[in-house]
């Protein structure tokens, strides 16, 4: 079958399963809506919080992130996972015990306050939509690569599905579609990995190709990409250019705000038992991890791939690079797409790439007879090409297709519930019509729902500046906003109201007023010069959240402490046990 | 009373636990994989750089592991002062 045609099947044939499971899962009670009943498997949880985590972003641009950046990409490997243990130690268990529907109704109970409430939404809602654009972004472009449609075309393909699964079957419905499609974009992801692992060092397994030595050449995968990459202008691979104090702070914003995002900490309310919300953190993590382990691997063997094709001979010497003319077959697929852009700058008929921003290569480059670098790579193309370097039949290429839509869909669905939720149930049942009924409450989350699907095609299709940049920020906003309120309300009987609302304020105004500065106002300043203490706008969140924790506890000290019953409340979520 | 001692107790035993396998969260990540990772990468095991290889992988395991033991150790605490759901 041709390629197009044997895309389009898998594609349709994973959209079907979902909505099959969307039928089967249909939410009927407001219960069902917002928390799946509490009767999720801590099992099944877990791959549902692993599908719901993991991103387009994840899926298609981390490998390829890795590749460029070798160590300093580590900020997001460390980041994005060791936030699940501050989640599973600090947060989850106790929220589970809490027992309600949304994060906004914990910090409103805790805080004993509406305008607590509120404030959480509102940050709720910022994070969310930062987050949720990103993700119909990566619905479409994938839709677009894979099955040559337009943006806007895969765009409402996407809306629509998302909109059937997540409007009908609610948190249930959602649950149980993460679960498949966790099993479809991990499964996407193994396969060439495995392969691409086998070709290049004879072992099998990702993570320990990673450390082996390359197939017939006695030399250490890493070691040769060093040397490599160095001969060719760049940094060496495992050795970072960015600041130390730059990289400390992102990944602290990174693991604080994973834990701070309030569509993760919502999984863990769906499952029986306190007991349950830990056991699903540790299977969230693992399942996690199989493809966060593999991701660097797949980059640096991706990265080494793509410099052994162009340059096959020494470095410097007239032959020492591939003839435009002899390039490989997915060359060419690719070259179409615009992932890969070639350019004859010197036309000597060869590609040349390598680092012309590097100022002290350029003499070396001179005397190569190099004017400037020839190839544009798209960093996507580490995972989208991946199939094709391997040389793996099409079925594998149309899975990958199929696994890139599944982690976007799952982690649109996942926002959009949690946007829903703090509407119908924060807002509207729980501020401005207390009495309304459970019938109608689920039938306002069902509009809520709908809403919030639309308003996040509209950013997708018109996305403000830089999404994959604004997606990454959203975990600064997190951390700096929600995080803090939440700790405090679990480990300090004396945080109150006053302090939670002025920190929830002074942490994500100062966060996104710095992001805002440097990332929209003065795009110009945006470099460690002009940063505070070279504090980038990605790792702006740490700083706000130290700001929010302060201004929460000086604010509790010297304001009226919370009532005693607040304080009974906070015992009680401490212990698994129903307190009498 | 005796409840309130008891709750405390368990209380306490969990920040210990907490704080023992945060301080080692805190160590494997940004200690090794950040702070160290220069002097870590002077030693090099199978074909890794050690300081890389604990920014990349390493911490990672770490982390999974302590989400286990604290899930193992989490439940005996339950049982033990009787707190269970």
């Amino acid at each position: 079958m041709e390629l197009k045609t044997l895309t389009i099947v898998v594609v349709v044939l994973s959209f079907a399963l979902y909505i099959g499971i969307a039928i089967w899962s249909k939410a009927r009670s407001t219960g069902d809506f917002y928390v799946a009943g509490k009767g999720v498997n801590p099992i099944a949880n877990g791959m549902a919080t692993a599908a719901d985590w993991m991103s387009a972003a994840s899926f298609i641009s981390m490998a390829g992130i890795i590749a460029f950046a070798g160590y300093d990409a580590s900020v997001y490997l460390m980041g994005w996972t060791g936030g699940y243990v501050l989640l599973a130690l600090l947060l989850a268990p106790y929220l589970r015990k809490f027992g309600k529907f949304t994060v906004p109704q914990f910090i409103g109970d805790r805080y004993y306050s509406k305008t607590a409430r509120i404030v959480a939404v509102v940050c709720l809602i910022i994070i969310s939509f930062t987050y949720v654009a990103g993700q119909m972004r990566g619905v479409g472009i994938v839709f677009s690569r894979f099955l040559e449609v337009e943006i806007l075309t895969g765009l409402i393909i996407g809306m629509g599905i998302v909109f059937f699964y997540a409007v009908l079957g609610g948190m249930k419905g959602i649950t149980y579609t993460q679960v498949a499609q966790y099993c479809v974009l991990i499964f996407a992801y193994m396969v060439p990995a495995i392969f691409i692992s086998l070709q290049a060092t004879g072992n099998p397994i990702p993570q320990l190709a990673f450390g082996s030595e390359m197939t017939g050449e006695g030399m250490y995968l890493l070691s040769k990409l060093d040397s490599v990459v160095q001969s060719l202008g760049f940094t060496e691979y495992t050795e970072g250019s960015k600041s130390t104090v730059d990289v400390f702070f992102i990944t602290a914003a990174l693991m604080v705000g994973t834990a701070g995002l309030p569509h993760v900490i919502v999984r863990f309310f769906t499952v029986p038992k306190v007991a349950d919300a830990r056991k699903s953190a540790f299977w969230a993590l693992l399942f996690i991890s199989i493809l966060y382990t593999t991701a660097p691997a797949v980059g640096a063997l991706g990265r080494m791939n793509l410099i052994e094709t162009i340059q096959p001979g020494e470095v410097g010497t007239a032959t020492g690079n591939i003839e435009y003319s002899q390039k490989p077959a997915w060359f060419n697929t690719w070259e179409q797409t615009g992932l890969l852009t070639f350019e004859d700058k010197n036309g000597d008929g060869r590609i040349q790439y390598y680092n012309d921003k590097n100022e002290a290569f350029k003499a070396k480059a001179d005397s190569y007879g190099w004017q400037g670098n020839e190839l544009k790579v798209d960093r996507d193309i580490m995972v989208l090409a991946n199939p094709e370097i391997a040389q793996l039949p099409n079925w594998v290429i149309a899975l990958v297709a199929a696994g890139g839509i599944a982690a976007a869909l799952s982690t649109a669905a996942g926002l959009l519930l949690v946007i829903s939720a703090a509407i119908s149930h924060d807002l509207v049942k729980g501020v401005f019509v207390p009495q309304i009924s459970e019938k109608k409450e689920l039938m306002v989350g069902r509009m809520a729902a709908a809403f919030a699907v639309l308003v996040a095609g509209y950013l997708g299709y018109n996305p403000p500046g830089f999404v994959a940049q604004v997606v990454a920020l959203a975990f600064g906003l997190a951390a700096s906003s929600l995080f803090p309120a939440i700790l405090l309300g679990i480990f300090s009987k004396k945080a109150n109201k006053t302090g939670a609302i002025a920190g929830m304020i002074v942490g994500i105004v100062f966060t996104l007023s710095y992001i805002i500065y440097f990332k929209f106002m003065h795009l110009e300043l945006n470099n460690a010069e002009h940063w505070w203490f070279g504090i980038s706008p990605e790792g702006i969140g740490t700083l706000g959240m130290m700001l929010n924790f302060a201004v929460a506890i000086i604010v509790s000290k010297v304001t009226a402490p919370p009532p005693a019953e607040i304080q009974h409340l906070v015992e009680s979520i401490r212990v698994p046990k129903a307190l009498s | 009373m005796s409840s309130t001692n008891n709750h405390d107790e368990y209380w306490k035993a969990n920040l210990k636990l907490m704080g023992i396998l945060l301080s080692i969260w805190f160590v494997v990540s940004f200690v090794c994989g950040i702070l160290l990772v220069d002097v870590l990468n002077q030693i090099q095991f199978a074909g890794f750089k050690l300081g890389f290889w604990m920014a990349q992988q390493g911490s990672l395991y770490v982390f999974l592991l302590l989400i286990w033991i604290y899930v193992k150790r989490m439940n005996t605490l339950d049982k033990h002062f009787d707190v269970e759901e």
